[in-house]
Formats: C-alpha cells, sequence, structure tokens
C-alpha cells in the first residue's frame, strides 16, 4: 500500500502517550458517517488503538494508515523502532518488554498483540530487529 | 438505570459539561489496564477506573463507553475534560474507591431491577 492510497493517516511519536489515542476517535465518525455497523466499528477501533499505543510504547516514531478495499478496512501502522525479536513471545497473553512507567498508566499488560489478533480477520507482522515493524490488519465486512 | 439517577444518589461530581439526559445504564466495568478493558468491557458500559490520562478517552470511543468514573479522589486534567466534552462523554470523579464504587452501583442496579 502507498501512503498517497491511505484515506486517513496518523503519525505517532514514540513516548507521546497524552497526545496519542486520537485515531480511534476520527477512524470511529469515519465508519459511522458511512454506516459501518457498531460492532465492526468496535472491532476496527480496539485493534487499531492497540496497534497505535505499541508505537507509543516501544517505538521512536510510526504512521498509521486507515483504507477501504471494496469490503475490506486495512489498518497498516509501520514504525522505526527496536523490532520484535521473537513474535511468538510477543503473542502470548501477559507477555509484555513494556517498562514500569508505561505499566503505571495502565499499558504493557501484554494484551496489545493479543487483542489485535482477536480482533482482525488477517494480523501480517513485518519486523526487523533494530530497524521497526510493520503491522498489517484486515477487518472484512 | 438512568445515569443521572445513580450519579445523584452516589454523589459523584460531573466534570463534564454534557448532558446526562437519556443516557440508561446495563452494565459496568472497572480496571485500570487499558487493554483489558478493550478485550472486556461490555460495549455500552460504565467504566469505573483510577487511570486520568487522556489516553482513557480512545479507550472510551473504541468500546462505546456510556461514561467514566474516576475513583479515589483523583483529578484528571483539563485537557482530558475539554477532549471528553467535545465527545459528549460524561465524566466523573469521586472521592471513594474503585471498590466502594463498584459495590455501590452493583447494588443499586439490582435493587432497581437491571
Amino acid at each position: 500500500m502507498k501512503e498517497e492510497d491511505c484515506l486517513l493517516k496518523f503519525e505517532i511519536q514514540g513516548g507521546e502517550f497524552l497526545d496519542s489515542g486520537e485515531s480511534s476517535a476520527v477512524i470511529k465518525e469515519y465508519l459511522k458517517k458511512i454506516g459501518i455497523p457498531h460492532p465492526f466499528i468496535r472491532r476496527v477501533l480496539i485493534a487499531t488503538y492497540e496497534a497505535e499505543m505499541n508505537v507509543v510504547a516501544h517505538a521512536e516514531k510510526g504512521t498509521l494508515c486507515f483504507t477501504i478495499e471494496g469490503e475490506t478496512v486495512v489498518v497498516r501502522v509501520h514504525d522505526k523502532g527496536p523490532g520484535i525479536p521473537d513474535i511468538e513471545l510477543a503473542m502470548q497473553k501477559g507477555y509484555s518488554t513494556a517498562t514500569q512507567e508505561v505499566r503505571q498508566m495502565g499499558f504493557g499488560a501484554g494484551m496489545g498483540l493479543p487483542n489485535m489478533k482477536q480482533n482482525s480477520d488477517t494480523l501480517v507482522i513485518n519486523t526487523e530487529v533494530g530497524t521497526g515493524t510493520e503491522v498489517i490488519m484486515e477487518f472484512t465486512l | 438505570m438512568k445515569l443521572d439517577v445513580i450519579a445523584e444518589k452516589l454523589s459523584w461530581k460531573l466534570l463534564t459539561k454534557v448532558s446526562l439526559g437519556e443516557i440508561d445504564i446495563e452494565t459496568g466495568y472497572s480496571g485500570d489496564l487499558l487493554s483489558d478493558v478493550l478485550a472486556n468491557a461490555e460495549p455500552g458500559s460504565l467504566w469505573i477506573t483510577i487511570q486520568k490520562h487522556k489516553n482513557i478517552l480512545g479507550v472510551a470511543a473504541a468500546k462505546d463507553i456510556s461514561a467514566i468514573v474516576i475513583t479515589g479522589g483523583i483529578i484528571p486534567d483539563d485537557e482530558l475534560v475539554e477532549t471528553a466534552e467535545k465527545r459528549d462523554l460524561a465524566v466523573f470523579t469521586t472521592e471513594e474507591t474503585a471498590f466502594l464504587t463498584s459495590g455501590k452501583v452493583y447494588r443499586l442496579m439490582e435493587e432497581n431491577g437491571v
């Protein structure tokens, strides 16, 4: 997906917890406006929120791209960050490498990736240690 | 059960200037771990938490949370209140703990046949 193909695009700054999470509200309004049913919207928002928070908690910066291809909502998040050394481990509920500070804010429960998997129809993770991570989630209506 | 009735009976302080009007509460969720709330709260829940940063509004948006009650006498910053107001979301504070708040809401709802 090229960046100009995004219907909505958000820049994400690592560590900026207080200025993030806004994409959920914007995407929600967009999907509501075009008449998408609520349960579907919720799935998209939960997974998108988690993906955004992963960038904020772990990466330097990233981009979130939201688009619709036919009957499928596609959310692509790519970041410049540490990458994920062991995806299988990261997918386990309760596993987290978040700092204590991040945990005190209610993040880092080790549920982000499992929540993303549970709420999307397909989840693809491409990651390179020391470079960054790309997450592509699809939700089919 | 009507939110304005619950809020009045439990003496919560409403921080956002929004109309409670017809907001009806059928269930609630108590939790401070945001991913847990995202995964497990019923849509439309009343959310009881001690988290006070702006990010809880993203969780509320995703789960169609009806109202947030911040417990333990914790006061959120003005920015959260402003943003919540723009989204027409009721945010309350109470001096009581999350345990007491949850218990009292549960009892009220039970007494009212919810």
